[in-house]
């Protein structure tokens, strides 16, 4: 808020008009929400498997790419096969990108994370490596070139409430998908059996097993649904990017500070981190740059860090 | 890796890699063929004695070249066209009788969008290969990290993109324009033509797109009468978010926006504008204008047309100039990989400019009647290639690079461009430009 009055006061004081800043103000205000959904839908995933499992997954990026392609695949074969569908293909995408990526997450639970659970350092290395034959393999099959999925007329564009403010819909759709997904997370971590699970797991997990609950089974569960997330997310991110082999690798850091920064294991906390990390951003580059943006929120959250450790939301978790 | 050839870079399907895996193995056994059947028609008037004093992997029936480009990692995106052209170049001049009636056969190694590994390459293919030339690089990184090496084994690089000048060495054959080649004349036009008074200039993040945007605006400032920059941003390579960007351009109200954005990042800032309600037509109903040096055919393909149409860019190469040489060169390259783009190739600014390298190669060679990397070099200088297909060109006496045309086409819906104004002299390459420093 105070943030919004400077930025009033500030233009008013360079010789605009009032009509302008508000239209500014209100767009400026609209991209700070996309900034915080984008970096929400990319960290949901991986707080669900960084924060519930501790498991480092440096493939979560290649995860939100597998989403983008499989994206990308089928708005190819509406367009080559059935050009009538491509209008309403996109929500069939991101349900195909979840049980895509899902599908790849539980099968690499099952082959390399499950060995791992005690060396979580390891987890790292394995799945770094991972990620890069994962970017080979997309670069085989689908191309080095960037690539951009068709979309539908009406995610195209942006629409005006009145004159001056364009709010685009892409965003929109972003903010909504990203709102929808939070939600049923949320909801199925703390209002489902499944959940229950998880989170007695996470606990303690002899005495969840003790109880009869299968740990095994919820490990690979947690993970193929934070890589089915990221999926999810990737799918997303098609509207307002491109996709290249190695765009995973763009977001893994971004990723991991918003998940670092709320405090591992809390969504709460991955929530407040991006929306504070996203408003900031957005602030600040609108005022200062790009780049000088960039160093100042590092900055900022390198020393929070420092002060405080756990994050902004501190896990209750039993050492 | 073995001498004759390696595999093209694939793209496309799994069906599509299939087929072009076959079509590799087919080149394999025809370079095989042909080393065996070919004899030199014009040996005797060029022995190998002669024409090769210095130990280069040159016979009477063949000459070796390198070719050094990114086929992994993230620059294979813009790399891929590089290395296609410069494969159809070689093919058609091997299909006319090579050079000096040997037959060029190419070692291609793959720098891997690393700069060590461009090095290491570069070591490589001039000490144990002993290339004749090389036809490589991309990102002035590349260039800058190969170049030293270059200079001390005494090779020669024909380097194909567009670039920030201040360099000019006689190992390098500069096939791309350097900066003032392709930013002054587009920014006369558009205050000429299009009564352009405030300019907003973005880039990504490094040398190339800052020292463009350097000399753009001392251009603006000093040589445009009233004209003025309202706007400097750079964002980082492959940043994807431009909201906030864009609210300060959409608040600037800039007669120009110039963008030298590039790579993955151009997708998001294109998609982006369009959500914003910025577009070719929104523009030009204000009298306004987006001018580009950083957006090719090749990546508005990625784009998509419906992000960019009515935006303007300034190169000297566009796939649909009309003359002659280039639709010869156009359907010669979408037969030469029709099986990977159906005859439906982009071919960007680079990707000709890249084609080039081998025929201004053999031009050379001809009129040094030596393949002698010293001899290659101090015969450069004045090199003509009259069916380029951007139209004629030819290297600068002095500096070695080319004397060429800048262009501006406005970007359409099916992802080409119109060609609406031309230099209407060739450019003279000024690397050191005074007073733009």
């Amino acid at each position: 808020m105070t943030a919004k009055i400077t930025l009033i006061l500030l233009l008013a004081g360079l010789g605009y008009s009032w009509e302008e800043i508000k239209g500014i103000a209100i767009m400026q205000g609209f991209a700070g929400l996309n900034l915080f959904a984008i970096f929400l839908l990319m960290a949901l995933g991986l707080s669900v498997i960084f924060g519930q499992m501790k498991v480092i997954n440096m493939a979560h990026g290649e995860f939100m790419t597998m989403g983008a392609y499989t994206t990308v695949l089928l708005s190819w074969l509406c367009e080559t096969h059935a050009p009538g569908l491509l209008t309403w293909y996109f929500p069939v995408a991101m349900v195909a990108a979840f049980f895509v990526a899902g599908a790849v997450g539980f099968l690499t639970e099952w082959a390399i994370i499950r060995h791992l659970y005690k060396r979580p350092l390891d987890t790292l290395l394995a799945t770094w490596g991972l990620s890069m034959i994962f970017q080979e393999a997309f670069r085989q099959i689908a191309g080095a070139r960037e690539t951009s999925a068709t979309m539908p007329e009406w995610l195209m564009g942006s629409f005006q409430p009145f004159e001056g403010v364009d709010i685009p819909i892409n965003g929109v759709f972003l903010l909504s998908a990203c709102l929808v997904l939070t939600g049923l997370v949320v909801a199925n971590l703390y209002y489902t059996r499944t959940g229950l699970r998880v989170r007695a797991t996470v606990l303690n997990r002899d005495m969840a097993g003790a109880v009869g609950i299968n740990t095994t089974m919820t490990d690979r569960m947690t993970f193929a649904l934070g890589c089915g997330i990221a999926g999810v997310a990737g799918c997303a991110f098609t509207t307002v990017g491109s996709i290249s082999p190695s765009a995973g690798g763009l977001y893994i850091v971004d990723t991991f500070m918003v998940v670092v920064f709320g405090g591992a294991g809390s969504i709460v906390g991955t929530i407040l981190a991006a929306f504070g990390i996203a408003q900031a951003q957005s602030v600040l580059e609108f005022f200062l740059s790009g780049v000088l943006a960039k160093v100042f929120v590092l900055g900022a959250v390198v020393v929070i860090l420092m002060i405080r450790p756990q994050g902004l939301i501190a896990s209750k978790i039993r050492k | 890796m073995s001498i004759t050839t390696t595999s093209t870079p694939r793209t496309g399907m799994l069906s599509r890699v299939l087929r072009s895996i076959a079509a590799t193995c087919a080149v394999i056994g025809s370079a095989a063929a042909m080393e065996d059947g070919w004899a030199n028609p014009v040996l005797d008037k060029f022995p190998t004695a002669t024409v090769n004093t210095t130990g280069l992997a040159t016979g009477d029936h063949w000459v070796t070249v390198g070719q050094l480009h990114s086929v992994t990692g993230t620059m294979a995106i813009s790399e891929t066209g590089s290395v296609e052209a410069e494969r159809l170049a070689i093919k058609q001049i091997n299909d006319m009788g090579g050079v000096l009636g040997r037959k060029i056969k190419i070692v291609q190694e793959d720098g891997a969008s690393d700069w060590p590994t461009f090095a290491e390459k570069a070591k490589k293919l001039l000490i144990k290969d002993k290339v004749g030339t090389v036809f490589g690089c991309w990102t002035s990184a590349s260039r800058k990290a190969v170049l030293p090496i270059f200079e001390k084994e005494n090779g020669m690089l024909y380097y194909p993109t567009f670039y920030e000048g201040l360099e000019a060495s006689k190992n390098v054959i500069y096939t791309g324009q350097e900066a003032t080649q392709q930013i002054l004349w587009g920014l006369d036009w558009a205050h000429k033509e299009k009564g352009a008074k405030t300019f907003f200039l973005i880039g990504s993040d490094y040398i190339w797109p800052r020292t463009s945007n350097k000399i753009a605006r001392i251009h603006i400032e000093k040589k445009l009468q009233g004209c003025k920059v309202v706007g400097e941003e750079y964002y980082p390579l492959g940043h994807t978010n431009f909201n906030s960007l864009i609210n300060k351009v959409k608040l600037a109200k800039p007669d120009v926006i110039y963008s030298v954005v590039v790579g993955g990042s151009n997708v998001a800032w294109y998609k982006q504008l369009k959500a914003a309600g910025i577009t070719g037509a929104s523009l030009e109903k204000d009298k306004r204008l987006l001018l580009t040096i950083s957006t090719t055919e090749d990546e508005v393909r990625g784009i998509g047309g419906e992000n960019v149409e009515g935006f303007f860019a300034c190169m000297k190469y566009f796939q649909s100039l009309p003359n002659e040489n280039n639709i010869k060169f156009v359907a010669a390259f979408n037969e030469m990989y029709k099986d990977k783009y159906s005859g439906k190739a982009s071919i960007g600014d680079v990707t000709q400019a890249a084609y080039l390298g081998p025929w201004l190669w053999k031009a050379t060679v001809e009129k040094a009647g030596s393949f002698d990397i010293s001899k290659i070099s101090a015969a450069s200088g004045g090199i003509e290639y009259k069916e380029a297909p951007e139209g004629y060109v030819r290297i600068h006496d002095k500096n070695n690079h080319l004397w060429s045309k800048a262009r501006l086409g406005k970007m359409r819906l099916d992802g080409q461009f119109d060609v609406i104004a031309e230099s209407p002299e060739l450019i003279e390459p000024n690397p050191y430009p005074e007073g733009y420093k």
